[in-house]
């Protein structure tokens, strides 16, 4: 057993499903396991922690947390910390807490693995498997210095607890100096899609340079709304100018591992099954039976995706009706 | 203006990754070497600032076995000043890299913006360009796709989820890392390729900086490639047949949707 300190991440007040990953990670293992949340007025969410197996939830409460910067939220952590002592500290490998988790670390001389896609816990030690070389091979961590053990853990590589909704929490406030910073959020643009990031979808529908146009994309859009899901993008795909650089997946874009990942029109450059061959579940679509692309695949569809995938679509819309 | 550009060298994005005798790391033999991809970002932001701000300078950093000064030229040949190497041993991580660089740049004279790929596509640990910042007591800002300059005071668009972004101000001294969208990286030309042969690059040695193979905290072993895939299943049919076929196995089979 350990004490183990989750940082809950939130953005505009609603919690991120991958905080919930960790949560209960912790808590199934018998951890004494503490959640810190930080933002400008949080305490609406601390019941949520309790319910996904904190213990005991911590607030960092200030205007200066209102927008996400590394700088401020370092500073609430680290406050956290310091009070609580734990022996394991760990948030999701998110935009937010990749970008601040190395700043606590290297003020408070903490051990730090990031992009953990396996964690488990050994009485007070951390076991943690990460990938290199962007999913070309996996590592085992090994913490072989003093300090305590940190990890950023991918979205999607534990699952989800179910949550007890008769809890309610045992929650306090930290407080931490804001003053002088140096970095400041001027404003955040929100992108236009309404889907989650491909990094943090359950299910991922990705396509090729052989969508043709940015507009041959909308069927894979259709696709992804009918499944709640993300719009990925192959390398190619992006340097055409079809998709933005933050859908493409691969070893210079994205690494993920969603559930389900269907690949429409992607032939599989190495640096493409980088950064997705750790799908649970890959469905290939190809016109060309020799495509790379279908050695990962579970379900090979050798076929035009113009037909296909519109298909696809009315058959999931059936499915969810 | 004093800039600098942290870059590192990494096994071209083409390699086929085979494991070394006891499966701590990589079999090295036969393997390209490159700068990190979103290094380049790095150091052709870096070289747009000194064009647009005469009398300034670009040094380039790195830190790893010999093999890496190669790199260093590479980016004196797109148009950096100076290089400093940093004699850090493979194995490193990201704590020990990040005091090493910290401590290397803490003797510099005078630093005005420390720009970083984002992360290096090896360990893609993305720790060091904040680790360093922090080191320095510097602020950071990561993935950053755009900047505007208004003397000391940076407009930076961050690139978050789902397609968002963020407007990020920061005040120089500050490190910046770089994602793909903020430029186009120059090609070096072959003369300058011949030039920077010739430039001189200073080494740093660990002991000078106080750091030693005591500040790593972290060893990567037991690496394992993907385990083979079986052969996955063949849909048959027509576009219409398929698709049937293929929503069932994922509904009843694999349970996924």
């Amino acid at each position: 057993m350990a004490k183990v300190l989750v940082f809950v991440e939130q953005r505009d007040g609603k919690l991120k499903k991958s905080s919930f990953e960790l949560l209960g990670a912790s808590a199934a293992a018998g951890n004494e396991t503490h959640a810190v949340l930080i933002g400008d007025s949080v305490a609406g969410l601390a019941n949520e922690c309790a319910q996904y197996g904190a213990n005991k939830v911590h607030m960092v409460q200030d205007a200066a947390l209102k927008n996400f910067t590394g700088e401020a939220y370092a500073r609430a952590m680290i406050a956290a910390v310091k009070a609580i002592s734990p022996e394991i500290v760990l948030a999701s490998h998110t935009p937010i807490g990749k970008d601040f988790f190395p700043i606590v670390a290297a003020m408070t001389d903490g051990a730090l693995a990031t992009d953990c896609t396996s964690l488990a816990f050994n009485g007070a030690k951390l076991a943690l498997k990460r990938p290199v070389y962007s999913g070309k091979a996996t590592a085992e961590v090994e913490f072989v210095g003093t300090g305590v053990q940190m990890a950023t853990v991918r979205p999607n590589a534990i699952g989800l607890p179910k949550p007890d909704a008769s809890k309610t929490a045992d929650a306090s406030a930290i407080a931490a100096d804001f003053s002088g910073l140096k970095t400041k959020v001027l404003e955040v643009v929100k992108g236009n899609s309404g889907r989650p990031d491909v990094t943090e979808a359950g299910i991922v529908v990705s396509g090729g340079r052989s969508l043709k146009s940015a507009d041959g994309f909308k069927i894979l859009e259709e696709m992804a709304d009918v499944l709640g899901g993300a719009v990925g993008a192959s390398r190619a795909a992006v340097d055409a100018g079809y998709r933005p650089h933050g859908d493409q997946v691969g070893q210079t874009g994205k690494v993920v591992s969603p559930a389900l990942y269907i690949a429409c029109g992607i032939s599989g450059a190495i640096q493409h099954l980088a950064g997705m061959r750790t799908s649970k579940v890959i469905v290939a679509i190809n016109t060309d039976p020799q495509a790379p692309i279908f050695q990962v695949a579970d379900y090979i569809v050798v076929g035009d995706l113009f037909q296909i995938v519109p298909a696809l679509t009315a058959e999931f819309k059936k499915l969810k009706e | 203006m004093n800039l600098y550009v942290c870059i590192k060298q990494v096994p071209d994005t083409e390699t086929k990754i085979k494991l070394n005798g006891d499966s701590s790391g990589i079999d090295a033999a036969g393997i390209k070497w490159i700068m990190s991809p979103y290094d380049e970002f790095a150091v052709e932001e870096a070289l747009r600032v000194k064009e647009k701000n005469a009398g300034s300078t670009v040094t380039v950093v790195t830190a790893g076995p010999d093999r890496v000064v190669d790199t260093l030229r590479t980016a004196l040949a797109m148009g950096a000043d100076n290089a400093i190497h940093i004699e850090l041993p493979e194995s490193a991580d990201s704590t020990m890299a990040a005091k090493a660089i910290a401590a290397t740049l803490k003797k510099e004279a005078q630093i005005d913006l420390i720009y970083f790929g984002k992360e290096a596509i090896d360990d893609g640990a993305s720790q060091v360009p904040q680790r360093v910042a922090a080191h320095l007591g510097l602020p950071s800002v990561t993935v950053v796709v755009g900047i505007e300059y208004s003397g000391t005071t940076l407009k930076c668009k961050r690139e978050i989820e789902g397609g968002s972004y963020e407007m990020v101000e920061v005040t120089a001294p500050a490190v910046i890392a770089t994602s793909k969208g903020l430029n186009e990286p120059r090609y070096a030309t072959l003369p300058n390729i011949m030039k920077a042969k010739k430039k001189e690059v200073k080494a740093v040695k660990l002991a000078d900086i106080g750091v030693s193979a005591a500040d790593q905290k972290i060893k990567t072993k037991n690496l394992q490639l993907p385990p083979p895939k079986q052969a996955g299943k063949k849909i048959e049919g027509d576009a219409a047949a398929q698709a049937k076929a293929l929503v069932a196995a994922l509904h009843n089979d694999a349970k996924v949707v």
